[in-house]
């Protein structure tokens, strides 16, 4: 670090002038150390009513059985699956932000990986849910575990992609926690030790003691770059396996072997777009425009246009396949999706995830909050389109035509989804009261490397090349947090 | 004089306080410890501080996820127990692949923290174990033994000459206890 300095080419991580260590905390820490504000109480009560009623929808479906959800004989897994599939995949976002963007040692993900995170771990909490209360015996749940048990000599079926799944989903919240909360230490150990009281009471006991010397910091590195290494595949793995849940089962529509990296790349697009619909309000609301900034917003939408066009890729070549393979039980299934009696869930989730997302390329769109905003939303409402076109359609029209059926949500589909919403922000607002929404010790660590202070206290010594200075300078005016009359002179 | 245990150097910038590192080492005055609010690059060769084996034992552990999870499917679906599922063959090796990843993982993940946190002494409650208290915010510092280092007008000096903001003479160790 001593001496060393990033390229100017490069854009800053960290903007504003006067920014120093303490001001970072103090910065980061203000949520956390004050009184909520009206719009935090707002959309506290609304998600809590949210919840209330997931709450009221799940131990309705618990008490009457599934028989509450609009499921028939044909259409066996509907909202059920699609929701389950729906949070899965919103989870991965964060993984990726946390470990892939480690290993390749992208330095933006430093202020944004916390949230990420955070928002993994409550989508996988949400994700849960479903695949506890759709077992219809929930107090049985534990049967999917390899037990040793009293039934006779059954144990479960390790062939089974199912059991895989339960393997995945509770490895990856279990690492996911971990990974979190270990890197959440030293900020719990920042809040104590400027806590009086009961508060320095409460954040000692969950501080676990963190003192921040030499050794401490020294295995904390070690700790996280295993733990990112072992996170990466193990984030490829889980969405492979619930694309297995569906790829090994012999339904046409289902039985392909595109779905996990299909699978995988869209849980990636709809798990960025929802770190930006949740980061983009944060960032306003919380005022950290100076480390969350248009540079980050526009990463972020770089990445849901590659994964975007990935995911379209994936849908043109199932079509192709599906004609190709000359099989007609998959060209009906695929004729039917997109012209039969829910064409319009298809149509959505093409628009949604192939059309709309294209409109990144133009620079405007892709800086602009606002659009960027309303396109993150409508990215995951074609997520959530697409898992129910690949769920339902594939199902509701099976090999008897005397049994062909559709499906119609009951009011405890509707409210078991909107519920899981309110979970989901409920808890992600009681995070951001509780503790710091960006990971402070990782962003001290880019002060003195990449912060717009630093480039121009570079760019004042003047020992830089002047056409790189004039493409760096350039490169600011996208920034809304950066003051563009300092560069007037320059 | 006497009563004082430890003597803390404390620098607003990273760079300052690797240089009093280095002149506290000039002049052979032993440092305990360093306490930042960030981990610095560099500072375990400069202080001897021998690289953590943490990711060996996270191997290990890993391995032996891997081992655990053969051992129980292999013991609850090939040895005993085995089922006629469609005349498949019992020892399907690629299906116990899945479950054989996750449980390496797992037990790596936890293998690796529980470590941590046990070579680190970190658990829920501990009280820390803190000389100052903006060393998580702000301050980079310094620690100093008093009792094996007499010379203490010395080392205020060297530290205020590398740029330490203020030295301290802490009279107990942890200022952290009430």
């Amino acid at each position: 670090m001593s001496g060393h300095n990033e390229s100017i080419l490069r854009e800053p991580l960290i903007t504003g002038q006067n920014i120093t260590y303490a001001k970072i905390t103090d910065d980061i820490l203000t949520p956390v150390e004050n009184k909520p504000n009206r719009a935090w109480w707002i959309g506290f009560i609304a998600s809590l009513c949210g919840a209330t009623l997931w709450l009221v929808a799940v131990s309705y479906t618990f008490w009457f059985g599934i028989g509450a959800w609009g499921l028939n004989k044909t259409v066996g897994w509907a909202w059920d699956i699609t929701g389950f599939v729906w949070w899965v995949g919103i989870g991965h976002a964060g993984t990726l932000i946390s470990a892939v963007l480690l290993l390749f040692r992208q330095n933006w993900r430093n202020s944004i990986n916390r949230s990420a995170e955070a928002m993994t771990i409550f989508a996988v909490i949400c994700a849960a849910t479903y695949v506890v209360s759709h077992m219809g015996r929930p107090w049985l749940a534990y049967w999917v575990l390899p037990l040793p048990n009293q039934f006779g000599s059954l144990w479960v079926n390790f062939n089974s992609p199912l059991v895989w799944d339960m393997f995945a989903i509770s490895t990856y919240f279990s690492v996911s926690l971990l990974f979190w909360y270990t890197g959440l230490l030293p900020d719990i150990a920042t809040i104590r030790d400027r806590a009086t009281g009961l508060r320095r009471k409460i954040y000692t006991i969950f501080s676990f003691g963190w003192n921040g010397n030499v050794k401490t910091w020294q295995r904390f590195e070690t700790v996280s770059l295993v733990l990112a290494g072992i996170s990466t595949p193990l984030v490829l793995s889980v969405h492979t396996i619930v694309s297995m849940d569906f790829a090994t089962s012999v339904i046409p529509g289902w039985h392909t072997t595109i779905f996990p990296p299909y699978f995988v790349a869209g849980a990636i697009f709809s798990g960025f777009a929802m770190v930006l619909t949740l980061l983009l309000i944060a960032r306003k609301v919380l005022g950290l425009e100076n480390y969350i900034t248009m540079f980050h917003i526009e990463s972020m939408n770089k990445i849901i246009i590659l994964t975007g066009s990935i995911v379209g890729v994936a849908y043109l070549t199932e079509f192709f396949i599906a004609w190709y393979s000359g099989s007609e039980y998959e060209t009906y299934a695929f004729v039917n999706r997109s012209t039969g009696p829910y064409w319009w869930a298809y149509w959505m989730m093409m628009t949604c995830n192939v059309i709309s997302p294209q409109l990144l390329w133009f620079k405007k769109i892709r800086l602009s909050i606002t659009a960027t905003w309303i396109l993150s939303i409508v990215v995951n409402i074609g997520m959530w389109f697409e898992r129910f076109v690949i769920i339902v359609t594939s199902l509701h029209r099976d090999y008897l035509p005397s049994s062909w059926a559709m499906f119609y949500p009951t009011w405890v589909d509707v409210s078991v989804f909107v519920g899981s919403i309110g979970v989901f922000f409920t808890l992600f607002l009681l995070f951001l009261r509780v503790l710091p929404s960006i990971a402070i010790a990782e962003v001290k660590m880019i002060l003195k490397s990449s912060s717009e202070q630093e480039k121009l206290k570079q760019i004042k010594s003047g020992h830089l090349d002047k056409a790189q200075v004039k493409e760096y300078v350039e490169s600011l005016e996208k920034f809304d947090s950066v003051k563009q009359e300092e560069y007037a002179k320059i | 004089m006497s009563n004082i245990k430890y003597i803390l150097g404390s620098f607003g910038d990273p760079d300052e306080m690797m240089h009093g590192i280095e002149k506290l080492q000039e002049n052979n005055i032993s440092i305990y410890d360093v306490y930042t609010p960030m981990p610095i690059h560099g500072i375990e060769a400069k202080l001897g501080i021998k690289r953590s084996r943490l990711d060996v034992f996270a191997f290990f552990c890993g391995i032996t996820g891997t081992a655990s999870a053969f051992a129980l499917i292999y013991l609850t679906s090939v040895v005993d127990w085995r089922h006629n599922i469609g005349g498949k063959p019992a020892m399907a090796l690629p299906d116990f692949i899945p479950i054989m990843f996750e449980l390496t993982v797992l037990f790596c993940a936890f293998g690796l923290v529980g470590a941590y946190y046990a070579s680190t002494h970190l658990f829920p409650g501990r009280s820390p174990r803190v000389m100052d208290l903006r060393a998580s915010n702000d301050r980079f510092i310094i620690a100093v033994d008093a009792k094996q280092n007499a010379e203490h007008s010395k080392i205020d000096g060297l530290l205020k000459e590398a740029g330490a903001i203020e030295v301290k003479h802490n009279e107990r160790k942890y200022i952290s206890y009430e």
